[in-house]
Protein backbone atom coordinates (compact mmCIF):
# COMPACT_ATOMS: atom_id res chain seq x y z
CA UNK A 1 0.00 0.00 0.00
CA UNK A 2 2.60 2.49 1.05
CA UNK A 3 4.31 4.53 -1.59
CA UNK A 4 7.71 4.09 -0.05
CA UNK A 5 10.06 1.60 -1.59
CA UNK A 6 10.65 -1.47 0.55
CA UNK A 7 14.27 -1.03 1.38
CA UNK A 8 16.41 -3.98 2.25
CA UNK A 9 19.06 -2.84 4.62
CA UNK A 10 22.61 -4.08 4.38
CA UNK A 11 22.09 -5.94 7.66
CA UNK A 12 18.93 -7.66 6.49
CA UNK A 13 20.56 -8.59 3.22
CA UNK A 14 23.52 -10.17 4.99
CA UNK A 15 21.23 -11.96 7.44
CA UNK A 16 19.17 -13.47 4.65
CA UNK A 17 22.15 -14.55 2.58
CA UNK A 18 24.05 -16.01 5.51
CA UNK A 19 20.97 -17.90 6.76
CA UNK A 20 20.36 -19.15 3.24
CA UNK A 21 23.92 -20.28 2.71
CA UNK A 22 24.03 -21.81 6.18
CA UNK A 23 20.77 -23.61 5.50
CA UNK A 24 22.11 -25.05 2.27
CA UNK A 25 25.28 -26.18 3.99
CA UNK A 26 23.35 -27.84 6.81
CA UNK A 27 21.02 -29.52 4.34
CA UNK A 28 23.95 -30.68 2.21
CA UNK A 29 25.59 -32.10 5.27
CA UNK A 30 22.51 -33.91 6.55
CA UNK A 31 20.75 -35.17 3.45
CA UNK A 32 22.91 -38.22 2.82
CA UNK A 33 23.15 -39.40 6.43
CA UNK A 34 19.38 -39.14 6.81
CA UNK A 35 18.70 -40.92 3.54
CA UNK A 36 21.09 -43.63 4.67
CA UNK A 37 19.38 -44.03 8.04
CA UNK A 38 15.89 -44.40 6.55
CA UNK A 39 16.93 -46.69 3.70
CA UNK A 40 15.37 -49.82 5.27
CA UNK A 41 11.96 -48.13 5.26
CA UNK A 42 12.19 -47.19 1.58
CA UNK A 43 13.58 -50.47 0.25
CA UNK A 44 10.89 -52.49 -1.58
CA UNK A 45 9.91 -55.45 0.57
CA UNK A 46 11.20 -58.72 -0.81
CA UNK A 47 8.55 -60.63 -2.72
CA UNK A 48 7.95 -63.86 -0.84
CA UNK A 49 9.45 -66.79 -2.70
CA UNK A 50 7.76 -70.14 -2.41
CA UNK A 51 9.56 -73.06 -0.78
CA UNK A 52 8.81 -76.76 -0.95
CA UNK A 53 7.96 -77.71 2.61
CA UNK A 54 8.26 -81.44 2.04
CA UNK A 55 4.61 -82.32 2.49
CA UNK A 56 2.59 -84.11 -0.19
CA UNK A 57 -0.87 -82.64 -0.67
CA UNK A 58 -2.44 -86.08 -0.34
CA UNK A 59 -1.02 -86.30 3.19
CA UNK A 60 -2.84 -83.16 4.32
CA UNK A 61 -5.79 -84.07 6.52
CA UNK A 62 -8.40 -82.11 8.40
CA UNK A 63 -6.23 -82.46 11.51
CA UNK A 64 -3.64 -79.62 11.69
CA UNK A 65 -0.11 -80.98 11.40
CA UNK A 66 3.06 -79.09 11.98
CA UNK A 67 5.53 -78.74 9.12
CA UNK A 68 9.03 -77.32 9.45
CA UNK A 69 11.22 -76.19 6.60
CA UNK A 70 14.17 -73.94 5.94
CA UNK A 71 14.41 -70.83 3.83
CA UNK A 72 17.42 -68.84 2.62
CA UNK A 73 17.30 -65.55 4.46
CA UNK A 74 19.24 -62.50 3.34
CA UNK A 75 19.77 -60.03 6.16
CA UNK A 76 21.81 -57.21 4.66
CA UNK A 77 25.26 -58.71 4.23
CA UNK A 78 24.41 -61.84 6.20
CA UNK A 79 22.94 -64.88 4.47
CA UNK A 80 21.70 -67.84 6.40
CA UNK A 81 19.21 -70.67 6.50
CA UNK A 82 16.40 -70.10 8.96
CA UNK A 83 13.61 -72.33 10.19
CA UNK A 84 9.98 -71.73 9.34
CA UNK A 85 6.96 -73.61 10.65
CA UNK A 86 3.29 -73.83 9.85
CA UNK A 87 0.20 -75.70 10.96
CA UNK A 88 -1.31 -77.24 7.81
CA UNK A 89 -4.76 -78.77 7.34
CA UNK A 90 -7.79 -78.83 5.06
CA UNK A 91 -10.84 -76.87 6.16
CA UNK A 92 -14.52 -77.76 5.68
CA UNK A 93 -14.42 -76.46 2.11
CA UNK A 94 -11.45 -78.72 1.36
CA UNK A 95 -9.15 -75.70 1.07
CA UNK A 96 -5.58 -75.95 2.27
CA UNK A 97 -4.85 -73.73 5.28
CA UNK A 98 -1.28 -73.09 6.43
CA UNK A 99 -1.25 -71.04 9.64
CA UNK A 100 1.76 -69.31 11.10
CA UNK A 101 2.48 -70.56 14.61
CA UNK A 102 3.55 -67.10 15.78
CA UNK A 103 1.13 -65.84 18.41
CA UNK A 104 -0.34 -62.47 17.43
CA UNK A 105 -0.17 -61.32 21.02
CA UNK A 106 3.56 -61.10 21.68
CA UNK A 107 5.10 -63.62 19.35
CA UNK A 108 5.34 -66.88 21.27
CA UNK A 109 4.77 -70.17 19.45
CA UNK A 110 1.28 -71.66 19.46
CA UNK A 111 0.45 -75.32 19.03
CA UNK A 112 -2.63 -77.27 18.04
CA UNK A 113 -4.35 -78.61 21.14
CA UNK A 114 -1.43 -77.26 23.14
CA UNK A 115 -3.55 -77.33 26.28
CA UNK A 116 -5.53 -80.31 27.49
CA UNK A 117 -8.20 -77.95 28.80
CA UNK A 118 -8.89 -76.53 25.36
CA UNK A 119 -9.39 -79.26 22.77
CA UNK A 120 -9.84 -78.32 19.12
CA UNK A 121 -8.04 -75.02 19.51
CA UNK A 122 -4.61 -73.51 19.02
CA UNK A 123 -3.08 -72.60 22.34
CA UNK A 124 -0.28 -70.21 23.30
CA UNK A 125 1.40 -71.12 26.60
CA UNK A 126 2.79 -67.63 27.26
CA UNK A 127 -0.40 -65.88 28.36
CA UNK A 128 -3.04 -68.52 27.58
CA UNK A 129 -3.84 -67.10 24.14
CA UNK A 130 -6.35 -69.22 22.22
CA UNK A 131 -7.51 -69.52 18.60
CA UNK A 132 -10.23 -71.50 16.82
CA UNK A 133 -9.14 -74.04 14.25
CA UNK A 134 -9.33 -71.52 11.39
CA UNK A 135 -6.86 -69.35 13.29
CA UNK A 136 -9.40 -66.77 14.50
CA UNK A 137 -8.47 -65.50 17.92
CA UNK A 138 -10.91 -66.26 20.71
CA UNK A 139 -12.32 -63.10 22.24
CA UNK A 140 -11.28 -62.54 25.83
CA UNK A 141 -7.82 -64.05 25.35
CA UNK A 142 -4.76 -61.84 24.74
CA UNK A 143 -4.24 -62.15 20.95
CA UNK A 144 -5.67 -59.23 18.98
CA UNK A 145 -5.98 -60.76 15.53
CA UNK A 146 -6.07 -64.17 13.81
CA UNK A 147 -2.95 -66.21 13.18
CA UNK A 148 -1.21 -65.18 9.96
CA UNK A 149 -1.97 -67.28 6.90
CA UNK A 150 0.79 -68.47 4.56
CA UNK A 151 0.40 -68.02 0.81
CA UNK A 152 0.47 -71.49 -0.69
CA UNK A 153 0.59 -73.24 -4.02
CA UNK A 154 0.73 -76.84 -5.16
CA UNK A 155 3.27 -78.16 -7.64
CA UNK A 156 3.70 -81.81 -8.61
CA UNK A 157 1.52 -82.80 -5.69
CA UNK A 158 3.79 -81.05 -3.18
CA UNK A 159 2.89 -78.13 -0.95
CA UNK A 160 4.81 -74.87 -1.41
CA UNK A 161 4.51 -72.05 1.12
CA UNK A 162 5.35 -68.38 0.60
CA UNK A 163 4.89 -65.36 2.80
CA UNK A 164 2.75 -65.32 5.92
CA UNK A 165 0.03 -62.71 5.43
CA UNK A 166 -1.67 -60.72 8.15
CA UNK A 167 -5.44 -61.17 8.29
CA UNK A 168 -7.95 -58.63 9.59
CA UNK A 169 -9.04 -58.34 13.18
CA UNK A 170 -11.70 -60.70 14.42
CA UNK B 1 54.26 -27.33 41.37
CA UNK B 2 50.56 -27.71 40.60
CA UNK B 3 49.93 -24.27 42.05
CA UNK B 4 52.58 -22.86 39.72
CA UNK B 5 50.99 -24.49 36.68
CA UNK B 6 47.62 -23.12 37.76
CA UNK B 7 49.02 -19.63 38.26
CA UNK B 8 50.78 -19.73 34.93
CA UNK B 9 47.53 -20.58 33.14
CA UNK B 10 45.42 -18.22 35.25
CA UNK B 11 47.75 -15.32 34.58
CA UNK B 12 47.20 -15.76 30.85
CA UNK B 13 43.51 -16.64 30.56
CA UNK B 14 41.97 -15.72 33.91
CA UNK B 15 40.20 -19.01 34.60
CA UNK B 16 39.38 -18.39 38.27
CA UNK B 17 36.05 -16.63 37.58
CA UNK B 18 35.03 -19.46 35.25
CA UNK B 19 35.31 -22.29 37.74
CA UNK B 20 34.11 -20.07 40.59
CA UNK B 21 30.95 -19.44 38.67
CA UNK B 22 30.45 -23.16 38.07
CA UNK B 23 31.49 -24.64 41.39
CA UNK B 24 31.72 -22.01 44.11
CA UNK B 25 28.26 -21.31 45.43
CA UNK B 26 26.49 -21.93 48.68
CA UNK B 27 24.21 -24.87 49.27
CA UNK B 28 21.03 -23.51 50.83
CA UNK B 29 20.33 -24.84 54.29
CA UNK B 30 17.05 -26.51 53.42
CA UNK B 31 18.72 -28.83 50.88
CA UNK B 32 21.66 -29.75 53.08
CA UNK B 33 21.27 -33.15 54.78
CA UNK B 34 23.79 -32.04 57.43
CA UNK B 35 21.18 -29.54 58.67
CA UNK B 36 17.98 -31.50 58.15
CA UNK B 37 18.49 -35.18 57.51
CA UNK B 38 15.26 -35.38 55.50
CA UNK B 39 16.98 -33.20 52.90
CA UNK B 40 18.62 -36.37 51.57
CA UNK B 41 15.78 -36.44 49.03
CA UNK B 42 17.61 -33.61 47.25
CA UNK B 43 20.50 -35.99 46.55
CA UNK B 44 18.73 -38.15 44.00
CA UNK B 45 19.37 -35.80 41.09
CA UNK B 46 23.08 -35.78 41.83
CA UNK B 47 23.06 -39.54 42.33
CA UNK B 48 21.40 -39.98 38.96
CA UNK B 49 24.18 -37.92 37.41
CA UNK B 50 26.79 -39.96 39.27
CA UNK B 51 25.42 -43.24 37.92
CA UNK B 52 25.26 -41.76 34.41
CA UNK B 53 28.98 -40.98 34.73
CA UNK B 54 29.56 -44.62 35.74
CA UNK B 55 27.53 -45.80 32.73
CA UNK B 56 29.51 -43.64 30.34
CA UNK B 57 32.90 -44.63 31.72
CA UNK B 58 32.15 -48.35 31.97
CA UNK B 59 30.48 -48.25 28.54
CA UNK B 60 33.54 -46.66 26.95
CA UNK B 61 35.72 -49.43 28.32
CA UNK B 62 33.28 -52.20 27.32
CA UNK B 63 33.51 -50.90 23.77
CA UNK B 64 37.20 -51.85 23.73
CA UNK B 65 36.15 -55.51 23.57
CA UNK B 66 32.59 -55.51 22.31
CA UNK B 67 31.81 -56.02 18.59
CA UNK B 68 28.32 -55.33 17.23
CA UNK B 69 28.26 -58.30 14.85
CA UNK B 70 25.82 -61.19 15.18
CA UNK B 71 28.55 -63.81 14.80
CA UNK B 72 30.79 -62.27 17.42
CA UNK B 73 28.77 -60.07 19.77
CA UNK B 74 27.90 -62.82 22.23
CA UNK B 75 31.41 -64.27 22.06
CA UNK B 76 32.99 -60.89 22.68
CA UNK B 77 30.81 -60.32 25.75
CA UNK B 78 31.55 -63.85 26.96
CA UNK B 79 35.24 -63.25 26.46
CA UNK B 80 35.35 -59.94 28.27
CA UNK B 81 33.27 -61.45 31.05
CA UNK B 82 35.36 -64.59 31.57
CA UNK B 83 38.86 -64.00 30.21
CA UNK B 84 39.60 -60.33 30.67
CA UNK B 85 40.91 -59.33 34.10
CA UNK B 86 38.26 -57.18 35.82
CA UNK B 87 36.04 -57.45 32.73
CA UNK B 88 33.37 -59.02 34.88
CA UNK B 89 33.48 -56.02 37.18
CA UNK B 90 33.25 -53.44 34.41
CA UNK B 91 30.37 -55.30 32.78
CA UNK B 92 28.78 -55.63 36.20
CA UNK B 93 29.04 -51.88 36.73
CA UNK B 94 27.32 -51.24 33.41
CA UNK B 95 24.75 -54.00 33.86
CA UNK B 96 23.64 -53.04 37.39
CA UNK B 97 24.16 -49.35 36.83
CA UNK B 98 21.62 -49.49 34.00
CA UNK B 99 18.95 -50.47 36.53
CA UNK B 100 20.16 -48.26 39.37
CA UNK B 101 20.13 -45.19 37.12
CA UNK B 102 16.43 -45.70 36.37
CA UNK B 103 15.67 -46.12 40.09
CA UNK B 104 17.55 -42.90 40.95
CA UNK B 105 15.82 -41.06 38.14
CA UNK B 106 12.43 -42.16 39.44
CA UNK B 107 13.24 -41.17 43.04
CA UNK B 108 14.45 -37.78 41.82
CA UNK B 109 11.26 -37.35 39.78
CA UNK B 110 9.11 -38.31 42.78
CA UNK B 111 10.87 -35.73 44.94
CA UNK B 112 10.29 -33.01 42.38
CA UNK B 113 6.70 -34.08 41.97
CA UNK B 114 5.73 -34.29 45.63
CA UNK B 115 7.50 -31.06 46.51
CA UNK B 116 5.77 -29.31 43.63
CA UNK B 117 9.20 -28.17 42.47
CA UNK B 118 8.02 -28.38 38.85
CA UNK B 119 5.73 -25.35 39.24
CA UNK B 120 6.31 -21.97 37.66
CA UNK B 121 9.01 -20.94 36.77
CA UNK B 122 10.46 -24.47 36.58
CA UNK B 123 8.03 -26.08 34.11
CA UNK B 124 10.63 -26.08 31.35
CA UNK B 125 13.05 -28.07 33.42
CA UNK B 126 10.35 -30.64 34.15
CA UNK B 127 9.93 -31.06 30.40
CA UNK B 128 13.67 -31.43 29.90
CA UNK B 129 13.60 -34.03 32.68
CA UNK B 130 10.87 -36.00 30.93
CA UNK B 131 12.99 -36.03 27.76
CA UNK B 132 15.96 -37.27 29.79
CA UNK B 133 13.72 -40.04 31.09
CA UNK B 134 12.80 -41.13 27.56
CA UNK B 135 16.44 -41.02 26.43
CA UNK B 136 17.38 -43.18 29.41
CA UNK B 137 14.68 -45.71 28.57
CA UNK B 138 16.03 -45.73 25.02
CA UNK B 139 19.52 -46.43 26.30
CA UNK B 140 18.23 -49.32 28.37
CA UNK B 141 16.23 -50.73 25.46
CA UNK B 142 19.03 -50.52 22.89
CA UNK B 143 21.74 -51.67 25.32
CA UNK B 144 19.75 -54.72 26.30
CA UNK B 145 20.06 -56.19 22.79
CA UNK B 146 23.83 -55.86 22.63
CA UNK B 147 24.87 -59.09 24.44
CA UNK B 148 22.90 -60.89 21.68
CA UNK B 149 21.71 -63.78 23.80
CA UNK B 150 18.22 -65.24 23.81
CA UNK B 151 16.89 -62.87 26.43
CA UNK B 152 18.24 -59.88 24.52
CA UNK B 153 16.81 -61.11 21.23
CA UNK B 154 13.30 -61.78 22.47
CA UNK B 155 13.14 -58.64 24.59
CA UNK B 156 13.93 -56.66 21.44
CA UNK B 157 11.38 -58.66 19.46
CA UNK B 158 8.71 -57.69 21.98
CA UNK B 159 9.90 -54.07 22.15
CA UNK B 160 9.76 -53.75 18.37
CA UNK B 161 6.25 -55.17 18.32
CA UNK B 162 5.24 -52.57 20.86
CA UNK B 163 6.69 -49.88 18.59
CA UNK B 164 4.67 -51.39 15.74
CA UNK B 165 1.44 -50.69 17.64
CA UNK B 166 1.90 -46.93 17.24
CA UNK B 167 -1.01 -45.70 15.09
CA UNK B 168 -0.30 -45.09 11.37
CA UNK B 169 3.50 -44.94 11.50
CA UNK B 170 4.04 -48.08 13.62
CA UNK B 171 5.34 -50.30 10.83
CA UNK B 172 7.74 -47.67 9.53
CA UNK B 173 8.93 -47.00 13.04
CA UNK B 174 9.65 -50.67 13.60
CA UNK B 175 11.55 -50.98 10.31
CA UNK B 176 13.47 -47.80 11.06
CA UNK B 177 14.52 -49.19 14.44
CA UNK B 178 15.20 -52.75 13.33
CA UNK B 179 16.86 -51.93 10.00
CA UNK B 180 14.69 -54.55 8.28
CA UNK B 181 10.96 -55.00 7.88
CA UNK B 182 10.94 -58.60 9.09
CA UNK B 183 14.28 -59.68 10.47
CA UNK B 184 15.77 -58.88 13.85
CA UNK B 185 19.34 -59.53 12.83
CA UNK B 186 22.65 -58.18 11.66
CA UNK B 187 21.30 -54.76 10.76
CA UNK B 188 19.30 -54.48 13.96
CA UNK B 189 22.37 -55.09 16.08
CA UNK B 190 24.52 -52.49 14.30
CA UNK B 191 21.70 -49.95 14.49
CA UNK B 192 21.05 -50.51 18.16
CA UNK B 193 24.77 -50.27 18.84
CA UNK B 194 25.07 -46.95 17.03
CA UNK B 195 22.00 -45.59 18.81
CA UNK B 196 23.19 -46.87 22.18
CA UNK B 197 26.74 -45.64 21.98
CA UNK B 198 26.54 -42.45 19.89
CA UNK B 199 23.09 -41.05 19.23
CA UNK B 200 21.44 -41.32 22.63
CA UNK B 201 24.50 -40.38 24.71
CA UNK B 202 24.86 -37.26 22.52
CA UNK B 203 21.20 -36.41 23.15
CA UNK B 204 21.68 -37.13 26.84
CA UNK B 205 24.63 -34.73 27.09
CA UNK B 206 22.66 -31.95 25.45
CA UNK B 207 19.67 -32.47 27.72
CA UNK B 208 21.76 -32.73 30.87
CA UNK B 209 23.53 -29.51 29.96
CA UNK B 210 20.15 -27.80 29.52
CA UNK B 211 18.94 -29.29 32.80
CA UNK B 212 21.90 -27.97 34.78
CA UNK B 213 21.98 -24.56 33.12
CA UNK B 214 18.32 -24.12 34.00
CA UNK B 215 19.01 -25.11 37.61
CA UNK B 216 21.80 -22.53 37.86
CA UNK B 217 19.57 -19.90 36.33
CA UNK B 218 16.55 -20.53 38.51
CA UNK B 219 18.17 -21.86 41.66
CA UNK B 220 16.86 -24.76 43.67
CA UNK B 221 13.24 -24.42 44.73
CA UNK B 222 12.61 -23.04 48.21
CA UNK B 223 11.70 -25.00 51.36
CA UNK B 224 8.20 -26.42 51.64
C1 LIG C 1 22.74 -43.88 30.97
C2 LIG C 1 23.48 -44.48 30.11
C3 LIG C 1 23.46 -45.97 29.72
C4 LIG C 1 22.55 -46.98 30.04
C5 LIG C 1 21.30 -46.88 30.90
C6 LIG C 1 23.05 -48.21 29.41
C7 LIG C 1 22.42 -49.47 29.45
C8 LIG C 1 22.94 -50.66 28.96
C9 LIG C 1 22.39 -51.98 29.15
C10 LIG C 1 21.07 -52.31 29.88
C11 LIG C 1 23.21 -52.88 28.54
C12 LIG C 1 23.06 -54.41 28.53
C13 LIG C 1 24.09 -54.94 29.55
C14 LIG C 1 23.91 -56.33 30.01
O1 LIG C 1 22.82 -56.89 29.82
O2 LIG C 1 24.87 -56.85 30.61
C15 LIG C 1 24.28 -52.16 27.91
C16 LIG C 1 25.32 -52.72 27.19
C17 LIG C 1 26.36 -52.00 26.58
N1 LIG C 1 26.55 -50.63 26.63
FE1 LIG C 1 25.39 -49.30 27.67
N2 LIG C 1 24.20 -47.91 28.70
C18 LIG C 1 24.48 -46.56 28.87
C19 LIG C 1 25.54 -45.86 28.31
C20 LIG C 1 26.53 -46.41 27.48
C21 LIG C 1 27.59 -45.65 26.83
C22 LIG C 1 27.78 -44.13 26.94
C23 LIG C 1 28.35 -46.57 26.11
C24 LIG C 1 29.59 -46.36 25.24
C25 LIG C 1 30.24 -45.27 25.05
C26 LIG C 1 27.78 -47.88 26.31
C27 LIG C 1 28.27 -49.07 25.76
C28 LIG C 1 27.71 -50.33 25.92
C29 LIG C 1 28.26 -51.55 25.37
C30 LIG C 1 29.51 -51.68 24.48
C31 LIG C 1 27.40 -52.61 25.78
C32 LIG C 1 27.52 -54.10 25.42
C33 LIG C 1 28.33 -54.88 26.46
C34 LIG C 1 27.47 -55.69 27.39
O3 LIG C 1 26.41 -56.11 27.01
O4 LIG C 1 27.90 -55.88 28.54
N3 LIG C 1 26.68 -47.75 27.14
N4 LIG C 1 24.11 -50.78 28.19
S1 LIG D 1 2.31 -64.31 23.40
FE1 LIG D 1 0.75 -65.71 23.00
S2 LIG D 1 -0.70 -65.16 24.49
FE2 LIG D 1 0.86 -63.68 24.86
Amino acid sequence: MSEEKQQVSRRQFLNYTLTGVGGFMAAGLLISPIRMAIDPVLKPSSAGEYANVGLAVEDITTEPQRVDWKIDQVDGWYESKVNRSAWVFKNENDEIMALSPTCTHLGCVVSWEGSEDHPNEFFCPCHDGRYYKDGTNIAGTPPTRPLDLYDHKVENGMLYLGKAQVRGEA
Amino acid sequence: MLQKIYDWIDERIDITPIWRDIADHEVPEHVNPAHHFSAFVYCFGGLTFFVVVIQILSGMFLTMYYVPDIENAWKSVYYLQTEVAHGQIVRGMHHWGASVVIVMLLLHTLRVFFQGAYKKPRELNWMVGVLIFFVMLGLGFTGYLLPWDNKAYFATQVGLEIAEQVPFIGEYLKTLLAGDAEIVGAQTLTRFFAIHVFFLPAALFGLMAAHFILIRRQGISGPL
